[in-house]
């Protein structure tokens, strides 16, 4: 499956790093980045191969949800399906 | 983003995170059907098999979809064939041993709400009906998890006013017995007309005998998402963009319920039933139907326009959701539950939004008198010629409507019920105390309309 990662927060230094690195020590394959900042803000969005992951998909989720926490921003992982039937006709 | 625009994906993100779109239940049904038997205690039995053995990866798989999808499931929930089925064959017993045995199930398998401790008696009572209703009150103030149902009218069948003369008593008992529980017991027995047989909402949920064995149905929520679109919406466009804007916005939502039907009926090995598309509020700021309203431009729900606007929101819903899913059913539209939602209890609060009010808004939308706190000294009368009008604007109109009232006992208007959580809180609002004791005491069988003739 692949999933869809979103980091929105305050831009500093080493976003994209982080979130890269977490996606490697996981075995998540990135496909695809794409960022802006808008006014301060940062937004990422992220797409990833979730088939070879190291641990379990939930354990990941809450990874990437704490890695989140620990630099103030709020990233989510997402079943990519759920965009696409919602978005898609 | 290549595949997916990233406008997208973030309006999904807000949805969910500022916006509280979720899903408010995944519903499995389960036919009781295979364990009738005129032993009471082997049928508890063998429906204590059933549903623990059914239901049992239910709550966990529905973490699990939790989880990958980074959607909410706020409730996980069981509904049963109506057990006054089950317990006819047991003969001169209470049916109370079925409502502590589904007691007993839910906290087996860690459901939020079991619903089917219900009666079909639209056109005349059958074996085990009467003892089912009479045993209510007292099924309803020994679980916490059980809801309870009866359906007394139907379009085809006219109104059953006998059933009509106890349920008023059958209300006001359910709230006695839990007189120091904020009266909750009458918080989860409905009154219906129509009723549904794969509705996945409670505290109405019953499994129909036409369904198949095991089942799954899901009911969305959404108000906030939709208050959120048409808050982005100029004051000045015309009400044909405010209709436009609610139907996209519900097509969204319906196709991330059926997005979660599909997934859970096919991890729990079952057929997908339906998406209930419904627009159920809840008490939390953010996530009510009556600021929808309001948003479309009223300064309060319960003035006048609010029964133009909710057919407006009604209709818009059904059109947008009706695409999204390959099978809708259940209530499928908006719910106007008082407690259950913060701004019908501010207009409630304020006395702008008032019981006939309400009457006439239910005319218009998927259910009817939901979670209104009435005087504890209501006759019982009185209560029943309420959901004899609520149930004859059912009848008449074909749709389904219900009554889930609440006598505050030992209150007055004005004062407040909590029940916490889904279930909210809400004043005590006024009741026409006229009496219709003649009429309700009359019973019999009201016609059914000439709208019923239609082979």
């Amino acid at each position: 499956m692949r999933a869809v990662i979103t980091v929105i927060g305050k831009d500093t230094v080493g976003i994209l790093a982080k979130v890269s690195a977490l996606c490697a020590t996981y075995g998540a394959n990135i496909i695809d980045v794409t960022q802006t900042v808008m006014q301060d803000l940062f937004c990422m969005i992220m797409l990833c191969e979730t088939d070879s992951l190291s641990a379990p998909f939930s354990e990941f989720v809450d990874s990437a949800e704490k890695l989140g926490e620990e630099n103030h921003l709020k990233i989510h992982v997402m079943h990519e399906d759920l965009f696409n039937s919602m978005h898609r006709i | 983003m290549s595949i997916i625009n990233s406008r997208d994906i973030l309006e999904t993100v807000s949805m969910i995170q500022d916006e509280h779109l979720d899903i408010r239940t995944v519903t499995m049904g389960i036919s009781l059907l295979d364990c009738i038997d005129p032993d009471i205690d082997r049928a508890c039995e063998k429906v204590y098999q059933k549903i623990t053995e059914k239901a049992k990866n239910l709550v966990p798989v529905c973490e699990e979809i939790e989880k990958t999808y980074g959607i909410p499931i706020i409730n996980k929930r069981i509904s049963v064939t109506p057990i006054a089925m089950v317990a006819a064959a047991c003969r001169g017993q209470s049916p109370l041993k079925f409502a502590l045995t589904l007691e007993k199930c839910a906290a087996a398998v860690g459901v939020n709400f079991i619903g089917g401790y219900s009666a079909l008696v639209h056109k005349g009572f059958s074996a085990g009906d009467r003892e089912l209703i009479e045993s209510i009150p007292e099924a309803l103030a020994r679980t916490e998890h059980v809801c309870a149902s009866v359906n007394l009218g139907s379009t085809k069948a006219g109104l059953n006013m006998d059933a009509v003369r106890l349920m008023g008593e059958t209300v006001r008992r359910a709230a006695e017995l839990t007189a120091d529980r904020q009266c909750i017991g009458a918080a989860k027995l409905v009154v219906f007309c129509n009723a549904p047989e794969d509705n996945p909402f409670m505290a109405g949920a019953f499994h129909g005998v036409g369904e198949e064995d095991t089942v799954i149905n899901v009911g969305v929520s959404g108000p906030g998402v939709v208050r959120s679109a048409l808050s982005k919406l100029g004051k000045d466009a015309p009400v044909d963009a405010v209709a436009e804007l609610i139907k996209k916005t519900a097509f969204k939502i319906t196709r991330m319920g059926q997005l979660v039907a599909k997934e859970a009926s096919s991890r729990l090995g079952m057929k997908f039933g339906i998406v209930d598309l419904s627009l159920a509020p809840t008490p939390a700021v953010g996530d009510s139907v009556a600021h929808i309203l309001e948003e479309m431009g009223l300064e309060q729900c319960g003035g006048c326009g609010t029964t133009a606007c909710l057919a407006l929101l009604n209709d818009a819903v059904k059109k947008g959701g009706v695409m999204a899913s390959s099978h809708i059913g259940g209530l499928s539209g908006a719910f106007i539950p008082v407690t259950e939602d913060a701004g019908m209890i501010d207009a409630a609060a304020s006395g702008t939004l008032t019981l006939e009010k309400l009457e006439a808004m239910t005319a218009v939308c998927s259910v009817g008198l939901d979670m209104i706190n009435i005087p504890g000294d209501t006759p019982a009368e009185v209560i029943s010629a309420i959901i004899a009008d609520e149930a004859a604007i059912g009848m008449v109109n074909s749709k389904t409507t219900a009554c889930r009232l609440i006598p505050a006992i030992g209150k007055k208007v004005g004062d407040t019920l909590s029940f916490g959580g889904l279930l909210g809180e809400g004043p005590v609002m006024a009741v026409n105390q006229k009496s219709p004791a003649v009429f309700i005491h009359r019973g019999g069988r009201l016609p059914a309309p000439l709208q019923s003739l239609k082979n």
